[in-house]
Order: C-alpha cells, then structure tokens, then sequence
C-alpha cells in the first residue's frame, strides 16, 4: 500500500455506507447514463424478446406477451464499473427463472450466454449469475417504465455484476457453449465483473 | 514478451513531473511511469489515492498526452466543486510526490492510426481531453484524411489548449476548428455562440458524408443531444462513439 502524501479523503457517508460498497466505488445520488454510442429508440410494437440456442428459437415474446408475463421486484445496490454506486435501486421486470419456465423449459441448456441488443451491444455472461432469482429482464424502474437512456423498454438485471452486464435495450438471449467476450469485454473490461472481487478489467484475478 | 493484458491492469507507482495550469480550473499533470506499456488517443487511467489508515478513492481520467510509449503520461483535470479526488489533485498535489496508476483503460473510445479515416469531434467542457489526445496522435502520424473538431465552452477562457488547437489548425490543412461559446462571448469574436445544435452540426459539415468515425465527449446531457442529432442527421449509430464522464464529471459548458 502506497500512502499518498496529504489525502485524507472526503468520507462521504457513514461507516454503514462504506461497508457497503466494493472496493474503490464510490456513492452517487444520482443515476448516470453511460452508453457506448447512441441512446436507441425502439417502438414497443416492434419490439420482441427472443431466448435461442445456436439455430433454434425456444421461445420468442411480443411486448404484450412479454408484460403478462409474471412479474418480480428487486431491489438492490448497483456499482458501475466506472466507479459509482448507488443504493437500494428498485427494479420490475420478468427473471430470467420465470422466462425458462415460460418457454418450458426446466434448466438452461448451456451455462454461458450472449445477450444481444438494439444498437449491436453484447455482453456475455454465466447463467449460473442469472437464475435463481439474481437477475431479470427489467421493464420498470421505480415503479416507472424504463426511460430509452437508462435501457428501455427493457433491459437486462444483473445486479451483483458491474452495471456493464446489465445491458440497455436487450432483445436476444443466446445460449452458447463456450463464453466468449461481448463487446466491453473484449475492449478490456472483465469476462465476469464481480465488483466485490474488483474484476474491472481483463487481467484483474 | 509484454503481455499488454497484464501490464495494463497493474497498478504502477508514478511521479509527478510537471503542473501547469491549463484555466482557472483546469490544471494538467506530467506523470512520469516507469514501465508504462504505451496507449492509444483517447484510452484513460485509473488513479488510486491512499490516506494513511488505508482509506481508498479512485476515480478515471483520461490520457490527454498523444499515443506513445511513454513514460511520460500527461492527465488534465478539472476541478469539481467540493471534488474528493480532483480537489486533491489541484490543492495538494506536487512535484515529486507519488500516485498509483493503471492503464492504458479502454480499446473502444480510442483512435488508432491504423485507422485513419474521416475524424469528426464533438467536445463539451472537459470533454476535450480524450479528443486532444486524438488529436496529438493524429499530428504525430501525420495522418492525412480530414478532422473537425467542434467544441463547445462556457466562455473563452475557460477553453482549455486553446493556443495548441490554433496552432494545429494552422499548420495542418486537413484539421478545422469551431469554438462556440454558450455563456459570455467578447466582442470581436468570430466563433460560434450558443449551444450546439443540428444546424450548427450541419453548418460545420457533421455529416454523413464519407462515413466518418465520431467522438463525442462531455457531460451526460451534451453527449446525450448531440448523439441524437448526429444519429437524427444520419449518421450510422454505429460510427458514434461516446464517452460521459459519470455523475461526478460535472463538467461545465
Ligand atoms: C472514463 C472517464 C474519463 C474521465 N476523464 C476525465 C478527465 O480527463 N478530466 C476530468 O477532469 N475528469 C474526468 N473524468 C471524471 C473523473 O473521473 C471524476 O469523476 C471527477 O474528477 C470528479 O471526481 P472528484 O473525486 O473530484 O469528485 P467527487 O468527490 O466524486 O464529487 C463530485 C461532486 O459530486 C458531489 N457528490 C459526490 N458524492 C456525493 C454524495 N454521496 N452525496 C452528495 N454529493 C456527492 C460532490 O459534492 C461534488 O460536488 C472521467 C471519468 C470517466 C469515467
């Protein structure tokens, strides 16, 4: 540990908050936008979700399909990889348990995934990080549908990984059977990203 | 062999070599990295400050020196008001003391001169950073297809690099600057005022046309207009590159 001469540091918060965040994030009360490019816009009438393993297609929802499905809330802190967090954020959204379920099916049928978005984003992820209730497809944010710069109409949750996995505009999920790098992934950012491991980047253990 | 992988997640000690005030509120820092693996326009850094019971920050700033190898490695930072790291950067830091690094960050909001194409550049505030790196790089590979850049500041001395623009844009044909100046701009001046807006885009040729490559950089609000302009004007979304500084960036334009 280098100690840099003369920082003391602003302290914001309680001890409470601090414990709560991973290592070198640091609180916001705001909710930034980060995107790579573009905010995209896509209609709600042409929108649809589609779930697919290589050439096959397990099932595909409409928007209005895709509403009556069942719904979850969580509520949880987010951390970006640029280093804010913020806390107790309050999402709606389908899980990715219950979108299985509703293509019939009673387990992944690999253990990576490529999620696919408006605008040409992917992020690859370990199934293993999005069932069981740690993850879904969030249409509504603060009981408000999800405004086109934070990811709507829907975007994908993945709260215990940086914000980056949690991608805006999600419309594909594709079963793969290896992991291979989405886009920030493959532009230097972590495979994984787990923040309290401080998986930032490619490299970081 | 150098696995660049590696080498860019590693924390490194750096020395502070220079401080020159850019504005009243911008100050850029020399950092001299040994060991630093080179970097592209436009890639950032992490910087991480320790406080003597171990108390951590760390926050991002982008490269504003041109690609190279180092193992000088110049930041420029604004100083935001009440800011834990930036404040610290700008009142207490000297020449000679010490600060971990890492990087080169981000192969995505960088340019290469392996690609030369068209350049179009929009910066807000502090934005300009990245973009100024670019821009270095670009000069010393002498590339040869066109840039723009446009640059929006509150008013003209709060434009950082200012004398280093116009002498690019002096000396290099295919380079064309725009200022504009959103709050006070003095008489005389010749630049743009007011926000920028599709028709100043249009007016300053942000187009289409030849399908360049576009940065945009600033705070959140700026990136988000423009993006949706330049994309509006037809620009392929996918030939928009933009990069926000985060809630903290604060930057003012
Ligand atoms: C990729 C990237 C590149 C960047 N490049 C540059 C660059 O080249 N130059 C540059 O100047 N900046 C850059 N930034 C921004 C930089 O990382 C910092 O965000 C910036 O310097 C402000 O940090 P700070 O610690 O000084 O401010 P902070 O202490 O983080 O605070 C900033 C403001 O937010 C308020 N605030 C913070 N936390 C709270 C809270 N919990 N409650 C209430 N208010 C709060 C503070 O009062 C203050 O006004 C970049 C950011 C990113 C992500």
């Amino acid at each position: 540990m280098l100690v840099t001469r003369g920082f003391k540091g602003k302290r914001r918060g309680g001890d409470a908050d601090r414990l709560r965040l991973p290592p070198g994030q640091f609180l916001t009360p705001e909710f930034p936008v980060l995107t790579a490019g573009p905010t995209q816009h896509t209609k709600l009438n042409n929108w649809s979700l589609v779930l697919q393993h290589g050439g096959s297609i397990l099932g595909k929802w409409s928007w209005e399909q895709f509403e009556a499905l069942p719904q979850t809330e969580i509520t949880s802190d987010i951390h970006c990889v640029t280093k804010w967090s913020k806390f107790d954020t309050r999402w709606r959204g389908v899980t990715i348990d219950d979108l299985l379920r509703a293509a019939g099916l009673d387990a992944a049928p690999t253990d990576f995934l490529l999620a696919h978005c408006d605008g040409g984003y992917t992020t690859n992820l370990l199934v293993a990080d999005l069932i069981e209730a740690r993850a879904m497809i969030a249409t509504h944010f603060d009981d408000l549908p999800l405004l086109p710069s934070h990811g709507g109409p829907a975007r994908l949750l993945v709260p215990h990984l940086y914000f980056c996995k949690s991608a805006k505009w999600v419309r594909r999920l594709a079963f793969r059977d290896a992991d291979s790098p989405g886009f920030w992934e493959s532009q230097g950012y972590h495979l994984r990203g787990d923040p309290w491991r401080e998986q930032r980047y490619e490299g970081d253990q | 062999m150098i696995d660049l992988t590696t080498a860019s997640a590693q924390w490194r000690v750096a020395t502070v070599a220079a401080i020159r005030n850019e504005t009243a509120t911008v100050k850029t820092i020399t950092f001299d990295v040994p060991g630093w693996p080179g970097h592209l326009g436009g890639q950032h850094v992490d910087l991480r400050l320790t406080a003597e019971d171990g108390y951590v920050a760390q926050r991002s700033y982008s490269i504003a020196s041109g690609a190279g190898s180092g193992p000088l490695v110049e930041l420029t930072v604004d100083a935001v008001p009440d800011g834990e790291v930036s404040g610290f950067l700008h009142e207490e830091l000297r020449v000679g003391d010490q600060i971990e690094i890492r990087g080169p960050i981000g192969g995505y909001f960088a340019w290469s001169a392996a690609h030369d194409y068209g350049l179009l550049l929009i910066a807000g505030g502090s934005g300009i950073v990245p973009l100024m790196s670019m821009l270095r790089s670009r000069d010393a590979a002498g590339a040869t297809q066109p840039a723009r850049l446009l640059y929006s500041s509150r008013s003209i001395d709060q434009i950082i690099y200012r004398s280093e623009l116009d002498r690019l844009a002096e000396q290099t044909a295919q380079f064309t600057l725009t200022h504009t100046l959103t709050r006070n701009a003095p008489s005389g001046w010749t630049g743009e005022r007011g926000r920028i807006d599709r028709v100043m885009l249009t007016r300053w040729q942000f187009t289409p046309a030849g399908d360049p490559d576009v940065y945009v950089c600033g705070p959140t609000a700026f990136v988000e207009t423009i993006a949706e302009h330049l994309v509006g004007m037809g620009h392929r979304a996918s030939n928009v590159r933009t990069e926000r500084f985060g809630p903290t960036g604060a930057i003012r334009t």
